[in-house]
């Protein structure tokens, strides 16, 4: 059973990883869901705003955001985030020191929003002409038919993409390594390799895999929850309704 | 049903094209106040184009659209809306509100009202449709013609002076559109001032005071029903009764 004490040694060293789980749950893990809901919550915003102006009628408005997509969608993360970290860091430094983090969730930001605005773009183009149309019959603006109307019916139906790319947001948190951290700012990632490297093994590697899995797993289990509720809607009684109704037209 | 302070509409010489394509071509419709008016037709004559010019969802090019002996194309269209109700082929209900949610959702972003009065006006207007007891369903829950009936509550709940239908019933199951067709003509006998895109030749016959033929971008013709449908003077007209009667 050679190769399965070695696999043995190797994944499942209890010990290295039950040394390193205190570390993994008081900073990695803390870590990680700061950078990943930060990121969240910047992109969201950011990426809203993008497929608002690349939904312009002006150009001037829609091809910025054409080209900010293609740019940012483009690159591999790692890239962006190695420009952003570091090449803007020498400014930053004046605001908030040598800390990687604000410029970190930045490039992550940036990324997501490429992604996020093309999710919400599609989203809110596949809502019905109509929609809008009975909106503005009604006498809303177009600011407000949009803003009540249409792109809340538009994040609705994209709701499950939306949640893909916080599942993508959650692993790429992981990149910000790259950036140099304190001890007190390593994400699972880090600390699952520093450790590693401490013990000559793989297994705090793996249970930093593991608490991936208990942020990751869920959100894959909402969006099935989310595109099965998009794809049969609510139960409803389609005969019963129509019953009631020619009981009523025959009044 | 309440009784409403009518106003008349206006549509004189009113031009539309969408690029080289020219949809009106000088359509000239007079609707006294109170009266319902039927805008019978073949497909692409433009009817629904010409509902789309007279609340401006569409902007003339030439002509002008009176709402009480005043012209509506200068001031602003949003405030212009706000007079005049419209109801749509495919009903156009919002799918992600409740049903009372359509109606007070113009009623207090629009008309301002605090939420319980824009309730207790979506609620009386949930009556009159006799769906009070669908108010908190989601629209997709509802049938056809009920959702159609919400659709008019929600225009007739923001208190409009005129009242476009395009092709209202069009989309409904056949046993389902005298619902909607009885509402509609209780809504005129209120005295509303509507303007009323149909194939429903038998409502247009019984409920309109007159009938408007377009043809082509243009009314042909036009007079109270009994002349429209028993002694039409224009060929094309005639022909067009002929395969839909």
């Amino acid at each position: 059973m050679d190769i399965w004490s070695t696999l043995n040694d190797t994944f499942l060293d209890w010990g290295s990883m039950k040394e390193v789980l205190p570390e993994m749950l008081k900073v990695g893990l803390v870590n990680t869901l700061i950078l990943a809901a930060a990121s969240v919550v910047l992109g969201t915003v950011l990426g809203m705003i993008v497929a608002v102006l690349a939904l312009s009628t002006k150009p001037w408005l829609r091809w910025p955001a054409k080209i900010y997509t293609d740019i940012f969608r483009g690159l591999p993360a790692i890239l962006t985030i190695l420009l952003i970290g570091q090449g803007l860091s020498p400014i930053t430094r004046h605001w908030w020191g040598p800390n990687p983090y604000p410029l970190g969730i930045l490039a992550l930001s940036l990324i997501a929003a490429a992604y996020i605005g093309e999710i919400f773009r599609s989203g809110i183009q596949s809502i019905e002409k109509g929609q809008l149309e009975a909106a503005r019959a009604l006498g809303f603006s177009y600011t407000d038919g949009m803003r009540l109307v249409v792109i809340p019916q538009g994040v609705r139906r994209v709701l499950p993409a939306l949640v893909n790319q916080f599942i993508a947001l959650v692993k790429e948190s992981s990149l910000v390594y790259f950036l140099g951290l304190l001890a007190s700012q390593r994400e699972l990632f880090r600390i699952g390799q520093d450790a590693a490297a401490t013990n000559g093994n793989l297994s705090p590697l793996l249970l930093a895999g593991i608490f991936y899995l208990i942020i990751t797993v869920p959100l894959t289990h909402l969006v099935n929850h989310f595109d099965k509720r998009l794809r049969e809607g609510r139960p409803a009684e389609p005969e019963d309704v129509k019953l009631e109704e020619l009981a009523h037209a025959n009044h | 049903m309440r009784t409403i302070e009518a106003t008349s509409l206006e549509v004189t010489g009113v031009e539309l094209a969408f690029g080289n394509n020219k949809v009106l071509r000088g359509v000239n419709l007079a609707v006294p106040a109170g009266h319902t008016a039927c805008v019978i037709g073949p497909s692409g004559s433009g009817k629904s184009t010409l509902l789309r010019a007279i609340n401006r969802l569409l902007e003339p090019d030439a002509g002008d659209v009176l709402l009480g002996g005043e012209s509506v194309l200068r001031g602003d269209a949003d405030v212009l809306r706000r007079r005049i109700g419209m109801v749509f082929q495919h009903f156009n209900l919002f799918p992600h509100k409740s049903v009372l949610d359509n109606i007070t959702l113009p009623l207090r972003k629009i008309k301002q009202l605090d939420i319980e009065a824009a309730q207790s006006a979506a609620r009386a207007q949930l009556e009159l449709v006799g769906l009070a007891h669908k108010a908190g369903a989601r629209p997709g829950t509802l049938s056809g013609g009920q959702q159609q009936r919400v659709a008019i509550a929600r225009a007739l709940a923001m208190k409009p002076e005129v009242m476009l239908f395009d092709e209202a019933t069009s989309a409904l199951d056949p046993e389902l559109v005298k619902g909607v067709l009885a509402l509609m003509a209780d809504l005129a006998q209120t005295g509303m001032t509507m303007v009323v895109v149909t194939h429903e030749m038998g409502f247009a016959r019984e409920v309109a005071d007159q009938v408007a033929f377009m043809d082509q971008g243009v009314v042909v013709e036009s007079g109270v029903p009994e002349q429209i449908f028993t002694d039409a003077d224009s060929p094309r007209l005639r022909q067009f009764l002929a395969q839909v009667l």
